[in-house]
């Protein structure tokens, strides 16, 4: 935990410094007559980003904060299992939504959380996983006329679409 | 007089059977597209613009007002049941409206939401039926230093909302506002914190983005690991009985309703503000004014009612600058604008005039929405419930699958999915670590409109701060806005003054 | 309930059908049309001008039953347009995607040469209207001419306060050109879109602004703002008694076109599809009664035509940018 809060700090502190020069690329500064410049806001927020990081940082080195007297682990092993296999299987499905679309990458990561975390039986992960995507096709594509992703599943709507049109 | 005999006139023609059934069918689906996180009513609205043509323009209003209205009382059911606010108008009732619900209080958030909504509704119709005109001239004279003279006091309202740790609580709220930087700077028209030119970026970085990241993905991913897959919700039940209960117990809040309904509607009504700021104020007040201010976000009642009453008085406020001078004062607003363009009708001072039927048929409209709201939204309860009741394992993958598209179909751009995510992981560990997260989705909705109108005032005034207290309206929030900065410090110190053995 | 279940079926029969025969039925030999709902992608944001526009062609297409498949309005408002442009420059589907532009469509590229768009790429669809520009003063200020408006702007140096939708935009070009005319000194503040720019006038928190028709009308017939000065050829009908620039001996002349333009690498057949649909759409009795009601000028424009008018506008645009040193 002690480690996690100083490193966090630092790495915040090194994103607020990139945010920093990132916003110096507008004028920082007092322009006369105009008030700030364009960069001003975001740039002289970001440094208060870094002030609070080194105060945060500085607070953990001092053991001031109750993280950073915590003798626990920021991640135990099973932590960090389940926490790789939601934040993995979300990045994988995400990643589903270019290749095969939303209606392939849908029913996938139901199948993958239903069956293999969730133990669910194969009936009822079935039905999840094609009752979802329909559901959402309903109401998405035809009631609210909102097109999503559909990668190189795309053509095999046409007919979908000439059906409800 | 004349006023009540043209609103009479106007329940005849809102109770004509073809516009009753268009409230009813409106305020459903406003309902159900307000529950779905990312979604709000202004997705309503603008989706269901085109269907309109096939009723008069008076029924087509009256359909629009209705899905505005029902959208607004379904921003609190995401809040509360996922802890996902489904709007930026819903943040405040995630506050404690969530942990009511992780206390097995659910059907108690979700009555008194309902309720309170209706009051902050009811209120908002009946001021906007009595003072319409001259309060579309104050708001009128409000210009950027005005605006944010009221952000200034917005951001007031809830610097006691984070947690202990001050840094952490500043950090948050700066995060916020520097990604409400991004995107195009108005004033020099050049492109600001695009990391590269990234065409993503070039629209900013959308609330919904930052919210659904924090509040579904990052909040989903410290549930699953807290609970270790174990049913989270102690096992809620709803009879007619606890509702009566409820009801009972809510009469005790009617100052916290009256205080947000009040407070909303005249935020409201100022072009540009519209509900978030109201919502979030009336939060902040009631915890300041609140004798026990540390039960606020763990549960408190008056957390959920002084929001929730606050944000859709603010609707209906916002309504008037729409219909009187044809400004919107929310992004809902400016598509009924458009609509009331297309059916012919050009809003201005002299549409109260010219098409009377229109304005109070619409007017009287609301009041009935209102009603059918709170009986469509109470009679759901138990169908919410039930959703929650589902193995953790089912609701977290569906949970899942509604952020995403919710984070995707506002702007049907794959960059803000990936965005989302990243602040949901990042959020996570930060989370871990007990940064408060509220402060940097607050920060991030409030700051395009500050900033903005900070350069403008300095503009116009040639950089010369003495803009905000020479113009009075401007000096007068100023001053409301330094008390309520100083007030909750006075507090802390006269309370230390008084145990002096507590202190430390 | 039966009906339900049939449809079902149907549905079910139609997947499995078009599954197998997508790729044979692709290119039949009928006449082009939509396979599935069209972006139409709007280069502003939700409430503007440009997205009120497109929110009533969608509904002229609706209730004429002009096309099978939805036209579906998406707002891409940042960087100016950039957004969109990019977007439809890298379109996955040129035959459904098309885009409502301004004039951003010119100055956009001009102003951010890094994106790298070429407007001679896009495909022209057609021009639904072009809007045009007055200059508007508060009516308790008791200025009726453009004279006096010259006589109180130069008391007020650069006290004297111009709202505008933006830097570098319609606007601010159009302030410039009153600065240099008239050697005035006017503040510009940017405001986010149009009907706030009219509304921070109607409140007096402006003196003077350059709304378009639509944007002023419900304040000007409030009797709260007045036109003195118009950015046309000729006087508006809706406006008679503010003459144009060009009256006054100032030739000068700016509008702002609306118009419908084709993701690049669009097919000729589904070029001709929007072209038709367009022209239907802009002599539609709607279409004709909303150009009468907002003032908007202009002929129908298509295919080589508009592709030459384009052409002719950014030069007019970039010329105009570099004696406001905007661009080099």
């Amino acid at each position: 935990m002690r480690v996690a809060e100083i490193v966090m700090g630092v790495v915040m502190g090194i994103f607020s410094l990139y945010l920093m020069w990132k916003s110096a690329e507008l004028p920082i500064g007092w322009i006369p007559e105009e008030g700030p410049g364009g960069g001003a806001w975001p740039f002289w927020l970001a440094a208060a980003m870094l002030l609070c990081c080194i105060a945060i940082v500085i607070r953990g080195i001092k053991r001031l904060t109750p993280e950073s007297r915590s003798e626990e682990l920021y991640m135990d092993k099973r932590t960090f299992r389940v926490f790789m296999l939601n934040a993995g299987g979300l990045t994988v499905m995400i990643g589903l939504f270019h290749i095969v679309g939303a209606y392939g990458a849908i029913p996938l990561f139901l199948i993958f959380y239903l069956r293999f975390m969730g133990r669910h039986s194969w009936r009822l992960t079935g039905a999840f996983a094609l009752v979802t995507p329909i559901v959402t096709f309903l109401f998405f594509e035809i009631a609210l006329q909102k097109t999503l992703p559909k990668g190189y599943t795309d053509p095999w709507f046409e007919p979908i679409f000439a059906f409800f049109y | 007089m004349e006023t009540l005999a043209l609103l009479l006139n106007g329940f005849a023609i809102a109770f004509q059977p073809l516009n009753l059934a268009l409230i009813i069918g409106g305020c459903a689906i406003g309902l159900f597209i307000g529950a779905m996180p990312g979604l709000g009513s202004v997705n309503g609205v603008a989706i269901l613009l085109p269907m309109t043509f096939l009723v008069p323009p008076t029924g087509a209003i009256i359909f629009l007002g209705a899905i505005y209205y029902g959208a607004m009382y379904g921003g609190a059911i995401s809040s509360i049941m996922l802890g996902i606010p489904g709007a930026s108008t819903a943040v405040a009732t995630t506050f404690d409206g969530r942990p009511m619900a992780l206390q097995g209080k659910a059907d108690k958030a979700l009555v008194a939401a309902a309720t309170a909504s209706f009051v902050g509704g009811s209120v908002g119709v009946v001021l906007f039926t009595l003072f319409a005109p001259p309060l579309a001239e104050i708001a009128l004279t409000f210009g950027a230093p005005e605006i944010f003279a009221l952000m200034l006091m917005a951001f007031a309202t809830f610097v006691g909302l984070g947690g202990d740790d001050i840094p952490k609580t500043l950090f948050s709220i700066c995060i916020g506002l520097v990604f409400g930087a991004v995107g195009l700077d108005i004033i020099s028209g050049e492109p600001r914190l695009i990391f590269g030119g990234i065409p993503g970026f070039f629209h900013g970085i959308n609330f919904l983005v930052l919210a659904i990241g924090i509040y579904g993905i990052a909040e989903m991913l410290w549930t699953i690991e807290i609970s270790k897959g174990e049913v989270m919700i102690s096992q809620a039940t709803v009879n007619f009985r606890r509702i009566m209960d409820t009801l009972r117990e809510l009469l005790g809040t009617w100052r916290m309703m009256m205080m947000g309904s009040f407070l909303g509607y005249f935020v409201g009504i100022l072009p540009a503000a519209g509900a978030t700021p109201g919502s979030l104020m009336a939060y902040g007040v009631a915890k300041t004014a609140s004798n026990n201010p540390e039960t606020y976000g763990k549960g408190n009642i008056n957390g959920v009612v002084a929001p929730e009453s606050a944000n859709n008085a603010a609707s209906t406020g916002a309504m008037l600058p729409m219909l009187t001078l044809g400004i919107p004062g929310s992004p809902t607003t400016a598509i009924l604008l458009g609509g009331m363009v297309i059916w012919g009708l050009e809003p201005g001072p002299l549409v109260f005039t010219d098409h009377p039927d229109f304005v109070w048929g619409f007017i009287a409209s609301l009041y009935v929405a209102n009603t059918f709201s709170l009986l469509i939204n109470i009679a759901f309860i138990p169908a919410f419930i039930w959703v929650l009741k589902m193995p953790f394992t089912i609701l977290a993958p569906i949970i899942f699958i509604l952020c995403i598209v919710g984070g995707f179909v506002p702007t049907l751009d794959m960059h803000d999915v990936w965005l989302m995510l990243i602040f949901g992981i990042v959020g996570y560990l930060m989370r871990k670590l007990d940064y408060p997260m509220a402060p940097a989705v607050l920060a991030i909705v409030l700051g395009p409109l500050a900033e903005p109108a900070l350069r403008q005032s300095l503009l116009i005034s040639s950089g010369s701060f003495l803009i905000f207290f020479t113009r009075p309206f401007a000096a007068v929030i100023m001053a409301l806005a330094f008390i309520l900065l100083i007030l909750p410090l006075v507090k802390i110190a006269f309370e230390k003054y008084k145990n002096p053995t507590q202190a430390g | 309930m039966r009906k339900f279940g049939n449809k079902l079926l149907s549905l079910g029969l139609t997947l499995g059908l078009g599954l197998g025969f997508t790729v044979a039925s692709a290119d039949s030999a009928k006449a082009w049309e939509p396979k599935k709902p069209v972006e139409f992608v709007i280069m502003a944001g939700k409430g503007g001008g440009a997205d009120k526009a497109v929110r009533f062609i969608q509904t002229i297409i609706a209730k004429n039953k002009l096309s099978s498949k939805p036209f579906t309005p998406v707002n891409k408002p940042g960087g100016s347009g950039a957004e969109a442009l990019v977007h439809v420059k890298n379109a996955k589907d040129p035959d459904h995607t098309i885009m409502f532009t301004l004039n951003s469509f010119y100055t956009t590229p001009l102003l951010q040469p890094g994106l790298g768009i070429d407007i001679k790429t896009f495909t022209p669809v057609g021009r639904m209207a072009e809007d045009t520009f007055l200059l508007w003063v508060h009516k308790d200020s008791g200025i009726t001419t453009v004279d006096q408006f010259v006589k109180a702007a130069k008391a007020k140096g650069n006290g004297w306060i111009m709202a505008g939708t933006g830097k570098n935009s319609e606007d601010n070009i159009l302030t410039d050109f009153l600065n240099q005319a008239y050697g005035l000194n006017m503040k510009y503040v940017p405001y986010k879109g149009g009907g706030r720019v009219a509304k921070e006038l109607a409140g007096k928190n402006a003196d003077s602004t350059v709304n378009n028709p639509s944007e002023q009308l419900g304040f000007y017939q409030a009797g709260k703002t007045i036109p003195i000065g118009a950015f046309t050829p000729k006087r508006l009908p809706l406006f008679p008694d503010a003459p144009t620039f060009k009256e006054l001996g100032k030739d000068f002349v700016y509008f702002m076109q609306r118009t419908v333009v084709g993701a690049p690498g669009m097919k000729k057949e589904a070029a001709a599809y929007y072209q038709g649909l367009f022209k239907k759409i802009f002599d539609s009795t709607e279409w004709q009664g909303y150009m009468k009601k907002k003032s908007l000028q202009g002929d129908f424009l298509t295919g080589d035509a508009l592709m030459s008018y384009w052409l002719r506008e950014k030069e007019v645009q970039k010329a105009i940018l570099i004696k406001m040193g905007a661009i080099k």
